[in-house]
């Protein structure tokens, strides 16, 4: 595995190179992915779009060691994943890897620094610990004197903060985001992506978000546009326009076709 | 982690409930039925622990258990006595026999009639009067307990006294617990009450009045065969077993010591009625109760928390750990489940203390009743466990 320290900015954090997945066998086999080529730089955020179906999921999942390939190679950090079998694939996605889902996912059992706590105690951390942390981070989020709350009594605005809270907590080198503006408004949805890529982007990092939320594209490094399981385009650069259509998906008004690691 | 599956427990508080509701339920059921089971049982020997003192009881090999009473020959004490090794036999009666009393009321009792001269086979407490008294003219001990509620004297008859020629009693009038110096009539004689005893509540649950073998032989029907067992006390170097089977050679009789005899009344009820099938029904119930509450809630409460374990498990979480915790929401649920039935069994049978209720828990009965919550919750876990175990990480993106 590659040594975070000598990863410099825009050196490749993930890259896969004609990656395959089909769910089911025989006439009912859906091909999930068709060869898949793709460089995630390290120290940028990275956006995958494309229409619903189009393998989004299925992709970020087997970027973060949640899904097994059927072929073609992706190295994560200069792992390949599929040398490691599942126990060991459980504790490399513990300790590199970060998770903001749609729903946030927050345990409304456990208060707000618990659930941010998480990880940390994944890690063998002990509660008190990972709970003290939790707190010092939360109240970097704005959210001080919130973490012995319950998740559910929080602001629409908040619970985003917790969730990306709990995904940075133990310090990944890769984030993860599905959909994580979904169910905000645009302004709530703005400030959390701004959030996210302030936190995330450091040179030893990588995050990759899936969206279909046209209006945060312009905060992505690169997006790359999936569709049918292959990487139809990859748009380069951090000032991406931001498009006038709520409808676009943005592959008609990208504004460049850098495309380094992309064979389309 | 361990933490958090407690709070993920006790959190949900509607399914918590449930769950707890569910093996308290089933808990409660398992060791109340048990306990009054093994109540009841205890009753139909229950007057073997009440003679204290004795070896053995020899009887007819016929007799199955203590009420079943196949009389002796009077000879029978002789060729007992005749037994190397026999330190001393004395006689015993039982048997039910009619009571009248002075309202005209008869109730059946259950006389008990021991050897004037070593009083052997006595009650074990004598609350009012002296054992010795038995010798007395008519003299009867009655039991306390059951003879309060079924032998009731006239409220307006003074405690010993004797109702005067042609005095009348309504049978459905007031009435008054039985006293010393009351008299009774057994089958048409006079029975005069010396003394109180207290005696374990017995199967057939007719008051036990205790007498003189020879005064209850009087208030018996006559026949040849009366005397109901031998009880016997052995010579303090022999060996009581090796002294049963001399006594079952030379007299032809079945010779028990007290444990052997309680359970051959007991194998016999077990046997021969439907009291363990009753009671096995009713337990059964309870634990497929408490399987089908609480491992319904308990599946429910995995169901609902299974995108929180599929996001445990996509951060790194292995999925031993993840059943460790439902293991470990199980084993708690189950444990306070039991707590909460064994304390709900336990107040009932504190309430039912020295009542007619048979209750008798026994040390086994928290364990049964433990192992059957324990199999509950495996049951229950199981299939909480399978989902968990199934539960594909990638499955938290695909949304709700």
């Amino acid at each position: 595995m590659t040594d975070p320290a000598t990863i410099s900015a825009h050196a490749t954090a993930i890259r896969l190179r004609g990656v395959t997945k089909t769910f089911g066998r025989g006439e009912s086999a859906v091909k999930a992915l068709q060869g898949i080529d793709l460089d995630v730089p390290a120290g940028e955020l990275t956006m995958l779009v494309g229409p619903s179906g189009c393998g989004k999921t299925t992709l970020i999942s087997i970027l973060a060691g949640l899904l097994s390939r059927d072929g073609g190679e992706l190295a994560v950090f200069g792992t390949d994943l599929a040398t490691l079998r599942r126990d060991r694939l459980a504790a490399w996605r513990r300790d590199n890897v970060g998770f903001i889902f749609q729903q946030f996912n927050l345990v409304p059992q456990l208060t707000v620094a618990e659930n941010v706590s998480v990880p940390l105690v994944l890690k063998g951390e002990s509660v008190a610990a990972a709970v003290r942390k939790a707190h010092d981070l939360l109240a970097t989020l704005g959210l001080e004197g919130r973490g012995k709350s319950a998740p559910l009594k929080l602001s629409g605005g908040q619970q985003p903060r917790v969730a990306i809270a709990r995904a940075l907590i133990h310090e990944p080198r890769l984030l993860v985001c599905d959909e994580p503006t979904s169910a905000l408004d645009a302004e709530l949805g703005r400030r959390v992506m701004e959030l996210i890529r302030g936190r995330s982007t450091r040179p030893d990092r990588a995050v990759v978000v899936v969206t279909h939320d046209d209006r945060i594209f312009h905060l992505a490094d690169s997006i790359a546009h999936v569709n049918d399981g292959r990487i139809d385009q990859l748009t380069r650069g951090a000032a991406y326009a931001r498009p006038t259509t709520s409808t676009s998906m943005g592959t008609s008004s990208a504004s460049s076709g850098k495309n380094p690691g992309v064979h389309t | 982690m361990w933490r958090f599956a407690i709070k993920m427990l006790f959190g949900d508080s509607a399914k918590f409930y449930g769950i707890l509701l569910g093996l308290g339920f089933a808990s409660l059921l398992i060791a109340q039925q048990a306990s009054i089971f093994v109540g009841l049982m205890s009753r139909t020997f229950a007057f073997v622990g009440e003679v204290g003192h004795v070896d053995l009881w020899v009887f007819d090999p016929t007799q199955s258990f203590v009420d079943d009473q196949k009389p002796l020959r009077s000879t029978a004490i002789d060729r007992v006595r005749g037994v190397e090794g026999v330190a001393w036999a004395a006689p015993l009666y039982k048997s039910l026999l009619v009571a009248t009393l002075p309202n005209g009321v008869r109730r059946s009792v259950d006389v008990v009639g021991i050897d004037a001269d070593t009083l052997a086979g006595g009650p074990a407490e004598v609350v009012a009067g002296s054992l010795a008294d038995l010798r007395l003219p008519d003299a009867v001990m009655v039991e306390i307990g059951s003879s309060q509620q079924q032998l009731r004297l006239p409220a307006d008859l003074a405690p010993g006294a004797i109702p005067a020629p042609g005095q009348v009693f309504d049978p459905a009038g007031p009435t008054r617990d039985v006293e010393v110096g009351d008299i009774l009539e057994l089958n048409e004689r006079r029975a005069r009450v010396v003394g109180l005893v207290k005696c374990a509540e017995t199967f057939v649950a007719a008051p036990t009045v205790y007498t003189t073998y020879a005064r209850a032989l009087s208030y018996a029907p006559q026949s040849r065969r009366v005397m109901s067992a031998v009880l016997v006390t052995a010579n303090e170097d022999a060996d009581i077993t090796t002294l049963a089977e001399r006594i079952r050679a030379q007299t032809g009789l079945e010779a028990l010591d007290p444990n052997a005899y309680a359970m051959r009344t007991l194998s016999y009820w077990m046997r021969e009625t439907g009291i363990p099938i009753n009671f096995g029904i009713a337990i059964a119930l309870g634990f497929f109760v408490g399987v089908a509450i609480a491992g319904q809630m308990f599946y429910n409460f995995t169901l609902d928390n299974l995108r929180y374990f599929g996001a445990f498990k996509a951060m790194g979480a292995s999925t031993w750990r993840l059943l460790g915790m439902v293991a470990l929401q199980a084993l708690v649920a189950g444990i306070l489940g039991l707590g909460l039935g064994l304390g709900a069994v336990s107040a009932f049978g504190l309430n039912a203390a020295g009542g007619k209720l048979a209750f008798k828990m026994l040390w086994q009965i928290p364990l049964i009743a433990a192992g059957a919550v324990l199999v509950i919750c495996i049951l229950a876990s199981v299939i909480s466990m399978w989902k968990v175990v199934r539960l594909d990480p990638a499955d938290v993106f695909k949304g709700p």
